[in-house]
């Protein structure tokens, strides 16, 4: 449909600059601490893709940016940014525990996993519910209320762990009877000691689902309508309010979703911060990726790399320097790719 | 350096382009000093982007631009506000919470000591008022004036700068025509102080009546100058298209339908609140039959904009109730309401009427798209069938259904619109169309009444609001003139006169209730 209409230089060239900044200044900041950069970026490509172990911890990480980007690009597709995929990821995870504990070991896995996905999107969804609903009743800017939210859903969330359900002398929760799903390393072996699993083809499958959702259906067609141009949107019978809610509702979903990752794919109970920082991580994945999900899934490659690369480079110099790259890298897209600056013009504007 | 012969301005093969959009490739314009010089051309043309560069706004790519005798290619506005070239945009710079006086020397304060001094700039403004005729009182706060006042302010913060000559664009958008006759007074009087008056319109009678020469403009290039006296406005338009167009006349515009028992658009004591007033929209009652075309004229801001919106469902109704074909729409929605045969041309296409960053295709499905849904999935070998059908039909260019509506000129926009509301298997029960033909060239506007004209005829009802008060009266069957929110009067079509009309647009008329 948008065949033409959407340029590959257009599209392409903006993330790459960006991407050609970062590496400037990488290396700049790699010689200011005496380092070489060949050798730095050498280890940190051995560390993430030349090695089965480290492109297994790069593939869980990836599995994670995926859910949380995509929980920033479908709500940003319709003109809200949402900030809350920190909490909404934790609040799936959380819930996918809670399911997990409460069914009998009995159930097989396959059915107990699947439980326990819908309990996650519930949980995500619920949480990004609240600034959904804000916004399309009484226009309550959506930026403000998914921060607020993002400390009071967290800290609940402690509270409850730490006061009810905490395994003594630690802060997670006991490990679910069922639902686990297989790692990589069950099948290969190579893999073995890395968390990368099955959970990664649920990430894989939702980006595929979001970009036919958004580029092949009628929902998808009012949303990114209302996202570029709300009152023409409107002038076209879609409700902005109803369509600001389903967009929150299916971006929280799929943090939610993304829960999982860790708590049944990687360590089988909810651990307070599990997924500290993807959130925000998150956003800058959506916005690399351009907010089209097959752009989304290498950004979220692309940050995963970073991530897993900064242990791995931590013996030449400190493994901050990639948290450093990283906020570069978003610095970057801010500064070269055109609809950031438009989203963050209108969020100002909103929060004013 | 300024040269006693040499011409006002002299513009000499300007161009400029905004990326890969080549707004004027080859502008000439020379204006002699103490006259009133028309640039006239279509929307798009190239005249505000040519004016912009002589007000140092934009700097151009090529050419030379020389302002009484002096070569000033290239100058900013200061530059140019310093050599007396002041410029008066379509959309107003005014501070609404200052005078009258604050706004005419924001920029320029007069100060004794350090304190603003108030009382000098009222002074000052006042005897600027009385020399030019631009009556205002410098006391009052800018909020509280008219559309016509607050334009007045405008010139009189150009002059006050110290403007000899002076860039008017489309200024005659807002007003009614006795503030046009006001406003061509107050450019006679600057004419005959010696000042040099550039009026960018696309309004042919108003050429006719004020200008002393006219350059015409087409496509980015100047592309005809000629003295006013002795020309009419049909070689204009010829110059402005070129080609030959029937320009806006009145034809056929009785009732050629069989009458229906029920009205197909009904408007009972309709109340609807506005951004600025809670009564924009204030117990207003009509109906429209079928094959008539209902025509609102009147100054924009009088509630014509919330009526539409009231009547399109994006616009809550405080009070009353809209029937279409008899059967009551005030709570349904707007996809409803287009479901039931309502279509509307918003007057705005660039905010309600089109997505432009959508395709062609895609926006000429836009509140029907569940028309080619299933479920779940658009049909996209039906968007695409459909989109080559009315590019076909309604000539949209290029013609190609896959480019974004942004890429396109204004006149093929607003054909993409025209297209999707009036061009289904059937006409609508009932079309709003507001500002149809605003900012499209003379061409497609002949197309868009042509389209109006047949809806009527195949037993549409019509709302056609427009600030182009001989469009309203060349289309139709009655005219209504809202003003405050209320009709003041209605008047069959084939009797409506500016001369008529103009008194109720002002308001200087009034009913006793409409």
């Amino acid at each position: 449909m948008s065949g033409r209409a959407m340029r590959w230089d257009e599209t392409l060239l903006p993330p790459l600059m960006a991407l050609a900044i970062a590496a400037v200044v990488g290396d700049l900041l790699i010689l200011a601490f005496g380092a070489s950069p060949g050798h730095v970026f050498g280890l940190l490509f051995e560390g993430t893709w030349g090695n089965a172990y480290g492109f297994g911890q790069t593939l869980y990480k990836t599995t994670t940016l995926v859910c949380t980007g995509l929980a920033v690009a479908i709500p940003l597709r319709a003109g809200l940014f949402n900030i809350g995929a920190e909490s909404q990821i934790a609040a799936g995870g959380f819930a996918a525990a809670l399911a997990g504990l409460a069914l009998p070991a009995g159930v097989p896995w396959p059915i107990a996993a699947v439980l326990c996905l819908l309990a996650a999107a519930i949980g995500g969804g619920l949480v990004a519910a609240v600034p959904g609903a804000l916004r399309a009743k009484f226009g309550a800017s959506e930026v403000i209320v998914t921060i607020m939210l993002n400390f009071i859903v967290l800290a609940f969330l402690n509270w409850v762990v730490a006061a009810k359900l905490h395994v003594p002398e630690s802060l997670h929760t006991p490990e679910i009877a069922t639902g686990g799903v297989p790692r990589f390393a069950d099948f290969i072996s190579i893999f073995h000691g890395s968390a990368a699993n099955v959970t990664l083809f649920v990430a894989l499958a939702l980006a595929a689902k979001m970009w036919w959702y958004l580029f092949r259906t009628k929902q998808g067609y009012e949303l990114r309508a209302v996202g570029l141009q709300p009152e023409a949107a409107e002038n076209g019978g879609v409700s902005l309010g109803r369509t600001w809610f389903q967009a929150m509702l299916i971006g929280g979903a799929i943090a939610g979703a993304g829960g999982i990752n860790y708590v049944l794919g990687y360590k089988h109970y909810y651990e307070e911060g599990f997924a500290t920082g993807s959130g925000y991580i998150g956003i800058a994945v959506a916005l690399v990726g351009r907010n089209h999900p097959v752009g989304i899934v290498f950004a979220a490659l692309l940050f995963a790399t970073l991530s897993q690369g900064g242990l791995a480079v931590n013996a030449v110099v400190p493994k901050q320097l990639m948290d450093v790259l990283q906020a570069v890298v978003i610095l970057a897209v801010a500064v070269c790719v055109p609809e950031v600056r438009r989203v963050l013009r209108a969020a100002g504007g909103r929060a004013a | 350096m300024s040269d006693a012969t040499a011409p006002a301005i002299a513009l000499s093969g300007i161009a400029k382009a905004f990326g890969p959009v080549q707004a004027i490739r080859n502008a000439s314009l020379t204006v002699a000093r103490g006259e009133i010089h028309a640039l006239m051309g279509e929307n798009g043309a190239g005249k505000s982007t040519l004016m912009r560069v002589l007000a140092g706004m934009f700097r151009p790519d090529g050419g030379t631009a020389h302002v009484e005798g002096a070569d000033v290619t290239g100058w900013d506005t200061a530059d140019a506000i310093a050599a007396g070239v002041g410029m008066v945009h379509q959309h107003f710079m005014l501070v609404p919470t200052l005078t009258v006086a604050e706004n005419v020397m924001l920029g320029r304060e007069m100060t004794r000591g350090v304190a603003l001094d108030r009382a000098g700039a009222e002074a000052a403004v006042r005897a600027l008022c009385e020399k030019t005729g631009l009556v205002v009182d410098p006391a009052r706060k800018v909020a509280d004036l008219s559309v016509g006042e607050a334009q007045r302010v405008e010139i009189l913060k150009v002059l006050f700068r110290g403007a000899r000559i002076l860039i008017l664009d489309e200024p005659t958008a807002v007003l009614s025509p006795p503030e046009v006759q006001e406003l061509w007074r107050v450019l006679r009087t600057l004419r005959a102080n010696g000042g040099t008056v550039v009026l960018i319109t696309h309004k042919l009678d108003e050429v006719i009546d004020i200008s002393d020469t006219i350059t015409v403009m087409r496509a980015g290039e100047t592309v005809g100058r000629m003295a006013t006296a002795g020309t009419t406005p049909a070689d204009i338009a010829r110059a402005m298209v070129g080609r030959d167009v029937a320009l806006a006349q009145r034809v056929d515009t009785g009732v050629t339908v069989a009458p229906r028992a029920t009205p197909r658009l009904e408007v009972r004591d309709l109340c609807v609140a506005g951004a600025e007033r809670a009564q924009a929209v204030d117990h207003l009652t009509f109906s429209v039959q079928a094959g008539e075309i209902f025509g609102i004229a009147g100054v924009e801001g009088n509630g014509q904009t919330e009526l539409i919106e009231a009547l399109a469902g994006l616009r809550r109704a405080d009070a009353g109730s809209i029937l279409l074909d008899g059967q009551p729409i005030t709570a349904c929605t707007v996809s409803e309401r287009i479901d039931r045969g309502l279509a509307h041309v918003p007057e705005d296409r660039h905010l309600r009427g089109l997505v432009l960053d959508y395709a062609i295709a895609d926006n000429l499905i836009l509140g029907r798209q569940h028309q080619y849904a299933g479920t779940w999935n658009l049909d996209f070998a039906r968007v695409g069938a459909n989109a080559a059908k009315q590019v076909a039909a309604y000539d949209i260019r290029p013609a190609d259904a896959q480019l974004p509506a942004r890429a396109l000129s204004g006149g093929n926009q607003q054909k993409i619109v025209i297209a999707r509301e009036l061009g289904g298997a059937q006409f609508p029960a009932v079309i709003l169309a507001a500002q149809p033909t605003r900012g499209v060239d003379v061409g497609a506007i002949e197309f868009i009444h042509a389209r109006l004209r047949a809806a009527r005829d195949a037993g549409s009802a019509v709302v056609l609001v427009s600030a182009d008060l001989t469009e309203v009266i060349a289309l139709s069957t009655r005219v209504a003139v809202m003003y405050g929110g209320k009709i003041v009067t209605i008047v069959p079509g084939d009797a409506a006169t500016p001369l008529e009309l103009g008194p109720w647009m002002t308001g200087a008329m009034r009913a006793g209730a409409a």
